[in-house]
């Protein structure tokens, strides 16, 4: 079944009876060519591409929840390809674009709202920081503009400008980039992999690998044992546990991640800030709710809440930039596991065993990245080669030193 | 969450800073065979587990002194907390 406008309008006139399930739910078969463990964003973008554009076949997903029950549903969807350095820069701009034509492409509105993000300026230090990360936006294809004060007051002028600490002096602004719908893009992704043939399985958690002579033969699930000749794992916070399986350390922690969202106000912040002199980001959602986050916890956990000082620490941080925000309550908090890698760079790679590949260390930047990573980590699977961006996210970058460090402070997963 | 300081009880762990796991400890001897792979498993590689987790907090806005504590990373549960120095002698100790 494809959408459109006129599906609309003819259920709308004949009592909604002809929609269907997005998608089936299949029992398990005794084997596929490929398995994807992890049914989140990155999972199932994989199977759609694995389908879509490299026309592969006998594909499966395996979740071990339900589809969306990971970050892809913990996240604050913000889209942007603001990044510096090289092995980083081009692939988030390809991911940008993919977002720019997802919904067209699997025939589901994933409500992409390329509303702008603002970087913004409290030093000269900072200025030149941001100039500097400008220009390498622009060598990677992205766009990027550096306002001064009066730029951001037309923007924002309810900003504290005149903070005695940190003065508001200007911003970085991607016009391209903005947020989505998260729950849209799981849901778009599943029922486009669907449509193509992949058999989505919920309910079924991997507990051990099948390994012979250093070749994947097939993966034990909670459901039975299903053979594959080639596993992908996309698994975000679990990653550790489930390359346990396997007999690999991965050079990943797992941190908690917190976010907010106040009650629903009228419209008042109509792209996303990011203060520049704390850890504290923000945008408005369709519903009027403010979306707001800041730095992980700091401590290993793989508990799915977070603690109170961090809570106080963005609260603070909120306070500072927009003090207006004192007047909105607070509606709901989560916590999300975040793969947390030691330089803050993600890994799409083949790994030791023959045919078991490793999609991981997305820090909290994976929301952004679903899009591409689904076409290189699906590129990897169905060619043996990684996609021209994703080439740098190499598993033995660090052994190599190789590491795409975008904030500089070395192996300490906390600090990125 | 609240870390039992050994010497000083209670402590709201905000006053700590937090470095890792406490297999940090174990440095690798540089002029042995092997030693750049050594190295590299220290610096990069990790257990990350989910459950008990032996992990370095140092008091820092305490007085000054590292501790492992043992905590549970499911449930945030901490279920004890050693000087690491206190480990570390304990450890040669048992190798000489």
């Amino acid at each position: 079944m494809r959408f459109s406008g006129f599906l609309v309008i003819k259920e709308a006139l004949t009592g909604h009876k002809g929609w269907k399930p997005l998608w089936r739910n299949p029992e398990p078969q005794s084997g596929y060519d490929y398995i994807i463990v992890g049914g989140g964003g990155h999972g199932l973008a994989t199977a759609y591409f694995l389908a879509s554009k490299f026309k592969r076949a006998r594909i499966a997903v395996l979740e071990k929840g339900w589809l969306g029950s990971g970050n892809i549903g913990r996240n604050t969807t913000i889209i942007r390809s603001n990044y510096l350095l090289p092995g980083n820069g081009p692939f988030y701009e390809f991911s940008m674009k993919l977002w720019e034509n997802m919904e067209q492409e699997f025939n589901f509105n994933a409500m992409v709202s390329q509303r702008g993000i603002l970087n913004l300026i409290h030093s000269d230090g900072q200025r030149d920081a941001y100039r500097r990360r400008g220009n390498a936006m622009h060598l990677a294809g992205a766009d990027a503009e550096l306002l001064d004060q009066t730029g951001v007051r037309a923007m924002y002028p309810w900003l504290n400008f005149d903070n005695a600490r940190f003065p508001i002096k200007g911003g970085l602004l991607q016009r391209r980039a903005g947020t989505a719908r998260h729950d849209g893009v799981v849901w778009g992704y599943a029922r486009g992999a669907d449509m193509l043939g992949v058999d989505i399985i919920q309910n079924c958690e991997v507990t051990g690998f099948r390994i012979e002579d250093g070749r994947m033969q097939g993966v034990e699930t909670s459901r039975g044992y299903i053979g594959a000749k080639k596993v992908g794992v996309a698994v975000a916070g679990s990653s550790g546990k489930v390359m346990a399986m396997a007999g690999m350390r991965l050079p990943i922690e797992s941190h908690v991640l917190q976010a907010f969202v106040s009650e629903g106000l009228k419209p008042v912040v109509d792209g996303v800030i990011t203060f520049g002199a704390g850890h504290f980001y923000v945008s408005q959602s369709d519903k009027g709710g403010l979306v707001f986050g800041g730095d992980i916890d700091g401590y290993n956990s793989y508990a799915q809440r977070g603690n109170l000082p961090v809570v106080e620490d963005v609260a603070e941080g909120g306070m500072a930039l927009m003090p207006a925000i004192g007047r909105a309550r607070l509606l709901r908090m989560w916590g999300g596991i975040m793969d947390m890698s030691m330089d803050g760079s993600p890994i799409i790679d083949r790994t030791p065993v023959e045919g078991l590949y490793l999609n991981a260390g997305w820090c909290y930047g994976g929301f952004k990245a679903t899009p591409a990573s689904g076409y290189a980590f699906a590129h990897l699977l169905a060619t043996d080669r990684p996609h021209d961006t994703a080439t740098a996210y190499r598993l033995d970058r660090f052994n190599r030193g190789y590491v795409i460090d975008e904030k500089g402070v070395g192996a300490q997963p906390n600090l990125h | 969450m609240l870390i039992p300081h050994p010497l000083l009880g209670l402590r709201d762990a905000q006053e700590f800073t937090y470095l890792g796991d406490a297999a940090l400890l174990n440095r690798p001897d540089g002029m042995a065979e092997g030693a750049a792979e050594a190295f590299n498993d220290y610096v990069y590689l990790r257990d990350n587990p989910a459950g008990e987790h032996r992990e370095l907090w140092f008091h820092e806005q305490g007085d000054r002194s590292w501790l492992v504590v043992t905590r549970n990373t499911v449930t945030h549960e901490i279920l004890r907390a050693e000087l690491a120095s206190d480990v570390v002698l304990v450890k040669r100790g048992a190798q000489a």
